[in-house]
């Protein structure tokens, strides 16, 4: 049962700690969802679930869950949690949005613009109403422009509209006129407004955009981690601009189009990744869209690094995140938002199956058991994305360092043959018989 | 008989005929006149520089490539004194078979036409057609009434007629025995076998590189792929029809298939193929057709379930509509066994010049039809390209999946071919499914029919497609299908009725057509 020691890892205080405690090499869990995860960690050989109060060994809980007893959790060495303490930093849109804009700065005054334009893959974004007057500038400055307001806190697409008039969006107005106590009773909630992309890629004439995971194991050093599967989410109407009111046309949750009146749930409305990579490169070819993907790696890249010293290390916490971004008509990728908790629910038996192997991937990176050394490259559907440092396909060393030709160790949309690798990369679980 | 000489002299004179209609023909004219302002083009040697002129500047290559096509689409060759009908069809029993079957359409088609008090055609009101205009790229949206519809036939009612084929002059009355045929096709056709397959499908086998097998991940692409891909631009460069052909026999790289699909079938895109889809759209606009209904529930119940189809709903309307109007499409019936459907004007049956073809192209649509067009969305979405391609796959080669023929690559020969290669390589399973009551045609038909579409994967059936072309045939389809039952016969041996059998294939979209092809072709022990 030797494995590296490698720094941050488990030591093997930790491990036999745990196997002392239970007297049984077995992973006590704590599960607050009730869908896909559940089914995921009980059927994982050795682990058991606690329940109430009972010590636990991981955690999958929710936001809600982490802020109200984080603080107050001794958590001993061996054990991960699925969140990070303030990941809002990265996943509330206002939060982001500052992050990102406060990284750029720093980027143009260390690196010059051409390094900082790296970062605009978001659109122009205020929060309203602390930053109204900004807005209103940037707002008269295009005329005729579309704008798309989100609340800074909600999902699935709620209270989400979008608008042409700044009328509509009188009650967010910063008014300096107002008394004290005007602004105290009627205090609004705070929303961000963006411009909205109105030039999106259409297949067919309809608007999709894309779910994109990556699991964050570290952020200090960075290590990230990019599952090659992921899903295309297409509106069920065709896209039009004409039709703002219309929230089906625009918004491209799964959540939203379910109400939607033609909704069909047999139909489905998401392509695999693979599928959607596959349309695109024989519609603009290979090298377009490879380009595009390595466009894409560049915002998760660089989303994270722009929270990388805002976001507590805690060597207890990963995170999975699901990034939403969306693609315009000269195929540039915007990211429209991250988010720390995915909807883990499944649509359809093909999306259930999508998501165990997703969840189970992200069990072995986390890696309770034991099997992994700290130095692969590729666990299942995940490629290692970053390592404290740009990870490439190509094995860097003195020979090939002269070569000027290193790929990114990035896979998304490609083919996912995790089982064949998982056989070769893991070693079988502790208490199984050794082949 | 005709000697080889005079028959080849026929087709140039044909072709030449055809050529000489086309707008290619004035654009070279126009080309060769206005060269001759160029300094390189001299008196003493005009048509030599002519040529050369044409050779330099792509033109030659133009030519070249109409040739091709129209080789493509030539009749059979006959002889002087048989009627015409031969060049359809030479077998007289097939065509009777065919005749009957149309008549049976027809009918179906006219008392659904008197029981729902819809006209087959009728002009649409101007209101109508602004709407309709306002709404073409988005006729999905509409949510007609179609429950009164149904489709005129299906797969399974085009079986039966199969199954009941007799060629008169066979004596079929020895008993069953080893030797005869166990399946339900009882003509006797002529097909290859597995040798000689070999040798026509050279390129799949076990040691030439494939799209479909030697691009897979862990094989390292300097060992194939990567000298294919470089291989298949210079193809496209070259603007090569005859050439993209042969290259599509291993596979089209994803990046590069449209362009090479486009060349194979020599489909451009130039102002006149755009301007002729504008008017066949402009038909649709004005003129509302029966089969219109037919059309929209077929891809509503089909495509738009389909979960990667789905997408494309709008554009299939879009080219199936524009299809049915298109009179250009009745120049395959020259060499389809089939006969467009005619109706008279009142009191004037029988006299050709009043005949009206319903539709105006002829092709009455059936259940699962606009699975031919869907996977072509993938590759096309100028909808104009993309009818230009489907048009052109049609009449090479769909249209013999649905009319009673003995081509080679007509829907008989492949039933057959695919009984008769289940039979003498997978004797043991076929007899278990017969005994069963599993007759396996009734299961691989409806894969056949639709060329597989919508039952195996996107990207799977691409690389199928891709060989169609390659080898100008259908063939294929019937060895793929042999494949699956050779790949499922472990779990086959085990079922008990027809509906096991079925549940069993029913889900093919894991499946990798090459390797299952080119190990029923090139492993199979003979």
């Amino acid at each position: 049962m030797s494995k590296n020691k490698t720094a941050g890892y488990k030591g093997p205080h930790g491990y036999q700690k745990r196997k002392e405690g239970d007297g049984r090499s077995c992973v006590r869990y704590k599960c607050g969802l009730t869908n896909t995860i559940q089914d995921v960690l009980r059927q994982r050989p050795g682990w058991m679930e606690v329940k109430d109060d009972g010590e636990w060994d991981f955690n999958w809980c929710d936001v809600g869950w982490l802020r109200e007893n984080f603080d107050h959790s001794y958590m001993e060495e061996h054990v991960r949690i699925c969140h990070f303490r303030n990941h809002y930093e990265l996943t509330r849109k206002n939060l982001m949005v500052k992050n990102l804009k406060r990284y750029r700065k720093t980027l143009e005054r260390e690196a010059g613009r051409i390094e900082a334009a790296k970062c605009d893959f978001f659109p122009r974004t205020f929060e309203l109403p602390s930053e109204y007057h900004l807005f209103v500038e940037e707002f008269k400055r295009s005329p005729g422009s579309t704008w798309i307001m989100k609340p800074v806190a909600r999902s699935q697409g709620k209270g989400i509209f979008l608008f042409q008039k700044l009328k509509d969006i009188m009650d967010w107005k910063k008014d300096g006129s107002r008394s004290e106590e005007q602004r105290d009773e009627t205090q609004v909630e705070s929303y961000v407004a963006q411009r909205y992309i109105e030039n999106p890629y259409l297949i067919s004439g309809r608007k999709f955009d894309l779910r994109v995971y990556v699991l964050v194991t570290s952020y200090i050093p960075l290590k990230a981690w990019l599952y090659r599967d992921g899903f295309a989410r297409f509106s069920s109407t065709r896209f039009s601009l004409t039709s703002i009111d219309d929230q089906y046309v625009h918004l491209t949750n799964v959540a939203v189009q379910k109400t939607a009146p033609d909704y069909d749930p047999e139909k489905g409305c998401k392509w695999q990744m693979q599928q959607l990579r596959r349309y695109l490169t024989a519609r603009h070819g290979t090298e377009t869209i490879e380009a595009l993907f390595k466009d894409v790696d560049n915002i998760f890249v660089r989303s994270l690094q722009s929270v990388q010293k805002v976001i507590i290390n805690d060597k207890h916490c990963f995170e999975l995140y699901g990034y939403d971004i969306l693609l315009d008509q000269d195929l540039k990728p915007w990211l429209i938002e991250v988010n720390a908790s995915p909807s883990l629910t499944a649509s359809s038996q093909e999306d259930y199956e999508m998501k165990c192997c997703l969840l189970e991937d992200t069990l072995h990176i986390v890696d309770m058991e034991g099997r992994l050394t700290g130095r692969e490259k590729r666990v299942g559907g995940y490629d290692l994305m970053w390592n404290d440092g740009p990870v490439y396909r190509e094995d860097v060393n003195l020979e090939t360092l002269g070569s000027a030709c290193f790929t990114a160790n990035t896979h998304l949309g490609c083919v996912n043959d995790r089982k064949k690798q998982l056989r070769q990369l893991l070693k079988p679980f502790p208490g199984k018989k050794r082949i | 008989m005709m000697d080889e000489g005079t028959e080849l002299s026929l087709t140039i004179a044909q072709i030449v005929q055809r050529l000489k209609a086309t707008n290619l023909h004035s654009q070279i004219e126009r080309q060769a006149k206005e060269c001759l302002h160029r300094p390189e083009i001299q008196l003493e040697s005009l048509k030599e520089d002519v040529r050369n002129f044409l050779k330099a500047s792509g033109w030659e290559r133009k030519l070249q490539n109409a040739v091709y096509r129209e080789l493509h689409v030539q009749p059979l060759p006959r002889h002087p004194a048989a009627p015409p009908e031969h060049a359809k069809e030479p077998l007289a029993y097939m065509r009777k078979a065919q005749v009957n079957w149309e008549k049976r359409i027809l009918k179906s088609l006219n008392s659904m036409c008197t029981e729902l008090g819809v006209p087959l055609a009728r002009k649409r009101p101007a209101v109508e057609q602004k709407e309709l205009t306002n709404k073409w790229n988005e006729m999905g949206t509409d949510e007609p009434d179609l429950s009164r519809f149904r489709p005129v036939y299906a797969p399974k009612d085009f079986l039966e007629v199969l199954i009941s084929l007799r060629n008169p002059n066979h004596d079929s009355s020895e008993e069953a025995s080893a030797k005869s045929h166990w399946g339900l096709i009882q003509v006797p056709l002529h097909d290859r076998d597995i040798p000689q397959m070999r040798e026509a499908y050279s390129e799949l086998s076990l040691t030439t590189g494939q799209l479909g097998i030697d691009d897979h991940t862990h094989v390292p692409p300097d060992l194939f792929e990567s000298e294919h891909i470089l291989i298949g631009k210079k193809v496209v460069n070259e603007q090569d029809s005859a050439a993209a052909q042969q290259y599509s026999r291993q596979g089209c790289p994803t990046g590069l298939r449209a362009d090479l699909w486009a060349l194979v079938l020599n489909s451009t895109n130039e102002p006149e193929d755009v301007m002729h889809y504008e008017q066949l759209k402009a038909g649709v606009i004005h003129h509302d057709l029966l089969v219109d209904n037919l059309i929209y529930k077929d891809v509503k119940l089909t495509a738009s379930n389909d979960d990667y189809y789905f997408v494309f709903e709008d554009f299939l309307y879009q080219v199936l509509l524009c299809f049915s109007r298109d009179t250009a499409v009745l120049e395959h019936f020259s060499y389809n066994s089939a006969t467009p459907p005619k109706s008279y004007i009142q009191g004037k049956v029988g006299v050709e010049e009043f005949a009206v073809v319903y539709p105006p192209n002829g092709v009455i649509p059936f259940h699962g039809f606009s699975m031919y067009v869907a996977p072509l969305c993938f590759l096309y979405n100028e909808p104009s390209k993309l009818y230009s391609v489907f048009r052109e796959m049609y009449v090479r080669y769909f249209f013999r999946l649905h009319s009673v023929s003995s081509s080679t690559s007509g829907i008989v020969s492949l039933c057959l071919q695919f009984e008769r290669l289940l039979q003498t390589h997978l004797p043991q399973l076929f007899y278990h499914l017969r005994e069963i009551g599993a007759q396996p045609l009734r299961i691989a038909f409806k894969w056949m029919v639709r060329a597989f579409s919508g039952y195996l994967s996107t990207d799977q059936l691409l690389l199928l497609w891709d060989r169609i072309l390659g080898y100008d045939s259908l063939e294929i389809v019937a060895v793929l299908a042999a494949a699956v039952f050779a790949f499922r016969a472990e779990n086959l041996m085990e079922v008990t009725s027809l509906t096991s059998a079925e549940a069993v294939l029913a889900d093919l979209s894991t499946l990798k057509v090459m390797p299952l092809i080119q190990i029923f072709l090139f492993a199979t022990v003979i």
